[in-house]
């Protein structure tokens, strides 16, 4: 899994491309979590599009993400989601938890 | 190592037939599976050895013969809490706990059992196509 960060103001978006599995989800989840609760980003922003594949571990971090999200009074979305990466999180009951947009715009413009 | 497990899975399914959703649905399994064994049996030591096979079978299903794929998984890790086995509440909106529903979700048949010092997961998908088989 790689993950790269760019900043539109203070909207942070990482691009992440790869699998997110049991040996690369807490690369993510410290990602996350840095920039949520140290930083206090007021929006962070995930470009699922390059994907290939995540498991549940993905997920829990997706999870932890999003209640650092609303503990900290910011915002966590994730746009690009492919087949794959939707049906696990329709398999986990948790895309309706989710702020999910089609593309970059949208994301970054809602 | 997962990955690469993942991507000979996927093969093997699409080869024997599996409509993509499915090839999907038996990779996300035997990968959550094999998570469950390194987090729980070997207690994270994600170098001990785990047993997979594979093989096509023949099932009894609705009074007729079907074709399907079963996935022994062995390892000789501590003995499986069968309690913990249970999954949870997908209302609790919590990280972790999801691998076994996942599993649960995707497969037809999973069964757990310790035999000779070993836990064994018996998954079984059975072979949902009318169109002609793409290997043998």
């Amino acid at each position: 899994m790689q993950i790269a960060a760019r900043h539109l103001d203070k909207i942070t978006i990482f691009d992440i491309s790869g699998d997110i599995d049991l040996a690369t989800s807490p690369q993510l989840r410290k990602a996350l979590l840095r920039e949520l609760r140290e930083l206090k980003m007021p929006r962070v922003v995930l470009n699922l599009g390059a994907v290939r594949y995540i498991d549940s571990s993905g997920v829990a971090s997706l999870v932890e993400g999003l209640k650092a999200s609303r503990d900290v009074g910011s915002r966590l979305i994730l746009f690009g989601l492919n087949k794959t990466v939707r049906e696990v999180l329709q398999l986990s009951k948790l895309v309706r938890i989710f702020e999910i947009y089609d593309n970059e715009e949208q994301s970054v413009a809602t | 190592m997962l990955c690469v497990v993942r991507n000979a899975l996927g093969e093997l399914a699409a080869k024997l037939g599996f409509p993509e959703p499915d090839c999907r649905a038996v990779v996300l399994a035997v990968d959550e599976a094999l998570t469950n064994i390194i987090r729980h049996a070997y207690l994270g030591d994600a170098e001990r050895p785990i047993e997979a096979s594979f093989r096509r079978i023949q099932v009894a299903r609705d009074g007729k013969s079907a074709e399907a794929l079963e996935i022994l998984l062995e390892d000789r890790g501590v003995t499986v809490n069968q309690e913990k086995m249970c999954g949870r509440a997908l209302e609790d909106v919590r990280p972790g706990g999801l691998g076994l529903h996942f599993i649960r979700e995707s497969m037809d048949t999973v069964e757990f059992s310790r035999k000779w010092g070993r836990n064994q997961l018996r998954l079984v998908k059975f072979l949902h196509t009318n169109g002609p088989r793409k290997g043998s």
